[in-house]
């Protein structure tokens, strides 16, 4: 189990830290979800997120241009080569010298070895490759890097967490540390713990990332949501994923 | 142009003054208007009350349990004391989660349409003290 440690300077800044939630009293969304949701999420065959999962599968061994090398002619068969992959991520990429999610991981791979345009946040392409290596996982252990490199930036991410932000003036830390578990209007406030990205969503209809989660929350708030890609975000992914080590990746998840 | 300009920029906060824990006086100088306090109150998009309180409205599916029952709310406190928890609560209890309603300073990254805007208007807030005034029990 990683425990976090805040540097004196986030505790000096006088940010109301609330109270970690205990490893053993950690639940995953699914816990707060009605029996209905959870069945969708247990059975492939009721889980929309599983068309995103087929098509990340057929893209995974197609050459994406003529020229370019599949994702499989170097990775070869994913269920192998990518188990627990997802449970790593975000990671420390060398050549950017900061970290990456694993959707910014797949575009640099794209860009890098197969001379690729990036693909754009969350569109279908994208959310189907993070879904089928998200499959990979399920069933692991969420892993976060012991990686000395990545502290800064997961030191950034726990005080945004813990940043008031928006015109109604909430942090992360205030609903899901504080007040997990009660009702926000009708729905019940989870712990926060990123678990089964990319999600289908019922409020969405559709497949999203936790970018576009974290950026929904913003909006909540009403603050300014962070740009996809931002670097803070990925801090946030970061610390969002230490504070869920060990919990168990349920990747792709389905959430009201 | 006139009327592009003043609709882009905002009104400044009215001054008020708080005495203990209240603002004995209404911000508009005048009383609000309680039926118009209740749209307020149950509109999530506006006064956002229900999102994390619960109150007596038998029609309004999808309460929050975040905060105390608004009942009997007019019975507990006086029109100051509400005034002033609906303006800056934080500055009656600085840990609650109930936001400032009238309050534009020492926020961050505030949504471009909400930015150098309270949550609501003086005149809103004081049709909401008028409203919760009436919920004796």
């Amino acid at each position: 189990m990683i425990r976090l440690v805040l540097p004196a300077a986030l505790l000096a800044t006088g940010f109301a830290l609330a109270a970690d939630i205990p490893a053993n009293e950690r639940r995953s969304g699914f816990d707060f979800m009605s029996s209905s949701t959870q069945q969708m999420q247990r059975d492939d065959t009721l889980n929309p997120a599983m068309l995103w999962v087929a098509e990340g599968e057929a893209q995974w061994s197609e050459a994406p241009a003529a020229a370019a090398k599949s994702c499989a002619s170097c990775h070869g068969d994913a269920v192998g080569s990518m188990r627990g992959v997802a449970a790593r991520y975000p990671a420390f990429d060398e050549r950017r010298q900061k970290p990456v999610d694993l959707q910014q991981r797949i575009n640099l791979c794209r860009e890098t070895h197969q001379q690729q345009p990036a693909l754009a946040a969350e569109s279908r392409p994208l959310l189907g490759l993070a879904a089928y290596i998200g499959l990979q996982s399920r069933g692991l252990p969420v892993s976060p890097p012991q990686d000395a490199r990545l502290q800064p930036a997961r030191s950034r991410g726990a005080a945004l967490f813990n940043t008031a932000m928006g015109q109604l003036n909430f942090s992360c830390a205030q609903c899901h540390n504080d007040n997990w578990g009660h009702r926000l209007a009708g729905s019940p406030i989870p712990q926060a713990h990123p678990t089964g990205y990319p999600i289908y969503r019922l409020e969405w209809q559709g497949m999203g990332s936790l970018q576009r989660r974290l950026r929904n929350c913003m909006t909540g708030v009403r603050a300014e949501p962070l740009p996809y890609g931002a670097d803070e975000l990925v801090e946030l992914e970061l610390y969002l994923n230490s504070r869920a080590a060990g919990m168990t990746v349920e990747t792709p998840a389905v959430r009201p | 142009m006139a009327a592009l300009l003043s609709s882009a920029t905002a009104q400044p906060l009215v001054k008020y003054v708080v005495t203990g824990d209240a603002i004995p006086d209404s911000l508009t100088g005048s009383p609000g208007d309680a039926a118009r306090g209740r749209a307020i109150v149950t509109n999530r998009q506006k006064g956002l009350c229900l999102l994390c309180h619960t109150g007596p409205f038998a029609e309004e599916r999808f309460q929050g349990d975040l905060a105390p029952s608004l009942a009997g709310a007019g019975s507990r406190w006086t029109e100051g004391q509400l005034r002033l928890r609906i303006v800056d609560s934080r500055r009656v209890t600085p840990s609650t989660i109930m936001p400032s309603y009238y309050r534009i300073d020492g926020l961050t990254r505030v949504g471009a349409a909400w930015r150098d805007r309270p949550v609501l208007s003086a005149a809103e807030i004081e049709d909401v003290v008028a409203f919760l005034k009436t919920l004796r029990e």
